[in-house]
């Protein structure tokens, strides 16, 4: 069984977020880059099937600039045996990245695609839903748990309620939550090994795909700043501005 | 960001200041790069956050113990060494030919810093392991590699240095232990052992004890000393771990910081039953033990920057979160309190932990960076020149970030004010951990002597030279960069003053007199070492002068910061030379000249 998982360079879940000057995104220049933490688990899921012996190839796909190249190789040195390199200097949303995903998926056929359930720049949440729907495959999000089996999977998914089990058939579309692995860190030996795997460089014209972005970004800016508390005076004054003020009784 | 260190500042040290990336080129490293530089400095900014941190403060307050006559450790420093060595970093820098990777030192030095920031003390025990698998990979015979380094380096057996005994500390001319030779090659050890960090323990298969001693009819003093293998357990032919090799524990040490190591005092064959095994030639062991030493030094001063380092950071992010006073010139009794990162006191504690922290890292880096050139640079000249700066170099790599580390942390605590003295926050382990640095691998007051009465004058001059020339170069950069000339000028001054200082003193010991010319030493190896981290900062500025013109916020502020930091050196710091320069060129004899009876 073949395994794709797509991965998303994002910047790094510790750096500290600056809207630019213009309002136009955040900060890039400078920051430190790292794979979107969710990628990390699918990479991590994918290696762990491959050596539980269900898998027999894990290949990861990124779609973006030159740069994308480190963060594939950083899923090579999890273990992710060849990747595949989109490259855009195009602006990528949602449905621009799905559609080069069908693309890749259409060549490489594998049997299951595994995504982040979202990436923490964007918190779009929508890639691997959007993937599904143009593939005409199942899909199951949010998964904590995957169990495969010939020809289809038992996924737990978290939901708001707790916990949903559904039986999907394959091939189909996973993505991943926090809960389903601890992601391994790149050993050294494993580092210098990714260095000699392949990864093999497309670009979005070869594949034929439009990304031409359909959202617009009016503007970015930074979450209002908490404002300072107020103390009262008594428990029935702080009843009143629950109820009245904040609403929320 | 980690809490403990600066991933901008790492990188900052080994790709903007020293182009780490350009040994890539040298056969060595081919098929490297930044790309893989990144990455394994990411699993090590990784392996220290999520193994090496969190146990920071348990193992200060949970020293090793004896339970059942067995020392014990808190079981997360066991699962530290054991990811440290999975993830690879026990071989990172040795030749493929021996399971390394063939990573530059400049490259897993960075990887240790990252280490020593997070928990100096569990750090401790791979790098004195490391340290013993350089010696062994130099030093020792093919078989003796097969035994005893291959398993170092794939984390099963750790490594010591045993160079101090009871009556033998600075000075191991008088060390006292005897090894007499057995009828098959190896030999009898016997004598005490003290200060012997990772002595014992219970988290690796076997310790290889590294152990200077004396063979029967070994020439008086330093020469007649020998390096000796001496494991805890005796290893079988097939490479098993054979019986207990007659090792017993005096006694563990009990610290002001750095608590986390066990220290102990150990007894070598007590019934006569410790084999050991020789290294190279008899009576060269004091020459073997001085490359791992020397190494070691340089790990010491990095692990002083790294602390002072962390201390900043963690004093820094305080000192903008503190809310309390108003400016001085502020007239509005009610107006509301500024962070205590307003106050220009605060930011004068803040500036000098920063020149020092970083001022020490730039240091350690370049004397690593050294060791590289060393061994790979391409042509000989080049390879030459980069060991005998190294040479001169590692004196003050050991003592100034040691001298200054601490008083980093110093101030780090005064930041922080009642809560700094707290356990409750880390500083004040910062700086008793720190504390240990200017002690131990040869005390500053012996590496002192050593740089005046050694190294100052090393191949007549040469070395000093060597390194005027390269601080000539960087000033000259500076006469041509707008807002850095007067520093250059400051900085070729300084270091005319002192080639004047070092010439009175070699002159006074080629006429043998010893005694006058080294009792400033240790003001000798400050004040050169502020000259040299001087011009470790006038690099620095010189990088953001550069890039200044092209950066954003938050890179800019980075930038700024670095001119900033010295800009401090220079104004507050360089000026501290002139006068312990005076006091060395008249050679004062105050405290040479005290009678012990007036004490």
């Amino acid at each position: 069984m073949k395994i794709l998982v797509a991965i998303k360079r994002t910047i790094d879940a510790n750096v500290k977020i600056r809207v630019k000057a213009d309002q136009t995104g955040v900060e890039t220049a400078n920051v430190k880059m790292a794979m979107n933490p969710f990628c990390e688990i699918a990479i991590e899921e994918a290696v762990r099937l491959r050596e539980a012996g269900t898998a027999s190839e894990v290949v990861a796909v990124s779609a973006g600039p030159a740069h994308v190249q480190e963060t594939l190789r950083t899923a090579l040195a999890m273990g992710a045996d060849r990747a595949v390199h989109v490259e855009t200097e195009a602006e990528l949303q949602s449905l621009g990245v799905a559609k080069i995903l069908k693309a890749v998926v259409e060549q490489e056929t594998p049997t299951l695609v595994l995504l982040g359930k979202q990436a923490i720049d964007d918190d779009s949440s929508q890639t691997g839903q959007m993937l599904a729907a143009l593939m005409g495959w199942p899909q199951a999000t949010f998964a904590s748990k995957i169990v495969l089996a010939e020809g289809e999977a038992d996924v737990t998914r978290e939901v708001d309620g707790g916990l949903e089990t559904i039986r999907i058939k394959l091939p189909a579309v996973i993505t991943v939550d926090l809960r389903l692995n601890e992601p391994r860190y790149a050993s050294l030996p494993n580092i210098m090994k990714a260095k000699k795997k392949p990864i093999d460089v497309k670009t979005v014209d070869e594949l034929a795909v439009d990304v031409a972005p359909r959202l617009k970004i009016l503007k970015v800016e930074e979450p209002p700043k908490r404002q300072a508390g107020v103390k009262v005076e008594s428990v029935a004054a702080l009843v009143e501005k629950l109820r009245n003020e904040a609403k929320v009784i | 960001m980690s809490e403990f260190a600066g991933a901008r500042e790492i990188r900052f040290q080994l790709y903007d200041l020293l182009d780490t990336e350009a040994l890539a080129t040298r056969a060595r490293f081919s098929g490297q790069g930044r790309d893989v530089y990144d990455a394994v400095l990411d699993t090590a900014e990784r392996v220290a956050a999520e193994y090496f941190a969190p146990h920071t403060r348990a193992a200060d307050l949970r020293e090793p113990w004896l339970e059942d006559g067995k020392v014990t450790l808190l079981p997360e420093v066991k699962a530290a060494l054991d990811a440290f060595a999975a993830a690879g970093f026990l071989g990172a820098h040795h030749d493929e030919a021996l399971g390394g990777l063939q990573l530059p030192w400049t490259v897993t030095q960075a990887c240790l810093s990252y280490f020593q920031a997070a928990n100096i003390a569990t750090t401790a025990y791979p790098f004195l392991t490391i340290a013993a698998g350089n010696l062994l990979a130099r030093f020792a015979d093919e078989a003796q590699q097969r035994r005893y380094l291959k398993p170092m380096l794939a984390g099963r057996y750790f490594g010591t240095m045993c160079l101090s005994e009871p009556q033998a500390g600075s000075s191991l001319s008088d060390i006292k232990t005897t090894a007499r030779p057995r009828d098959n090659g190896s030999y009898a050890l016997r004598g005490t052992k003290q200060w012997i960090s990772g002595g014992e323990h219970e988290l690796a298969e076997n310790i290889v004890h590294l152990v200077l001693a004396r063979t029967e009819g070994a020439p008086p003093g330093a020469k007649g000393l020998s390096l000796f293998i001496v494991p805890r357990y005796r290893v079988n032919d097939d490479g098993n771990r054979g019986t207990a090799n007659d090792i017993a524990l005096v006694s563990l040490l009990h610290k002001m910081g750095y608590r986390g190591t066990v220290s102990t005092i150990l007894n070598f064959g007590e019934n006569d039953r410790c084999v050991a095994y020789l290294i190279g030639e008899p009576n060269q062991g004091l020459a073997y033990m001085f490359q791992m030493m020397n190494e070691a030094r340089i790990g010491v001063g990095l692990g002083a920057a790294m602390l002072a380092h962390a201390g900043y950071l963690h004093a820094l992010d305080y000192a903008k979160t503190r809310l309390q006073g108003r400016h001085p010139g502020g007239k509005d009794t009610t107006a509301p309190p500024v962070a205590i990162v307003e106050h220009a006191d605060v930011k004068r504690m803040l500036l000098a932990q920063k020149a020092y922290a970083e001022g020490a890292m730039a240091l350690c880096f370049y004397a690593a960076r050294l060791v590289d050139d060393e061994m790979t640079a391409p042509d000989e000249a080049a390879r030459q020149d980069a060991g005998l700066l190294l040479e001169l170099l590692t004196p003050i790599c050991k003592t100034w970030p040691s001298d200054y580390g601490p008083r980093a942390n110093d101030l780090a605590i005064q930041v922080l004010g009642g809560y700094g003295y707290t356990r409750d926050y880390p500083v004040e382990q910062y700086y008793r951990d720190n504390r240990l640095n200017p002690i131990h691998e040869g005390t500053n007051g012996i590496q002192a002597i050593d740089l005046l009465g050694r190294k100052a004058g090393l191949e007549d001059g040469r070395a000093l030279a060597l390194l005027s020339a390269r601080i000539a170069a960087t000033c000259q950069e500076a006469f041509a960069t707008q807002g850095l000339t007067e520093h250059a000028r400051a900085l070729e001054h300084a270091v005319a003053t002192m080639r004047q200082v070092t010439e009175t003193h070699l002159r006074a010991l080629a006429a043998g007199k010893r005694n006058e010319a080294l009792a400033n030493a240790s003001l000798y190896a400050e004040a050169l070492g502020h000259v040299i981290v001087a011009w470790m900062w006038l690099r620095q500025a010189l990088v953001a002068e550069r890039r200044l013109a092209a950066a954003a916020p938050p890179e800019a502020d980075y930038l700024r910061g670095k001119r900033q930091a010295c800009r401090y050196f220079f104004a507050y710091e360089l000026p501290r030379v002139a006068p312990l320069a005076a006091i060395l060129e008249r050679m004062e004899q105050t405290c040479a000249e005290t009678s012990p009876d007036w004490l």
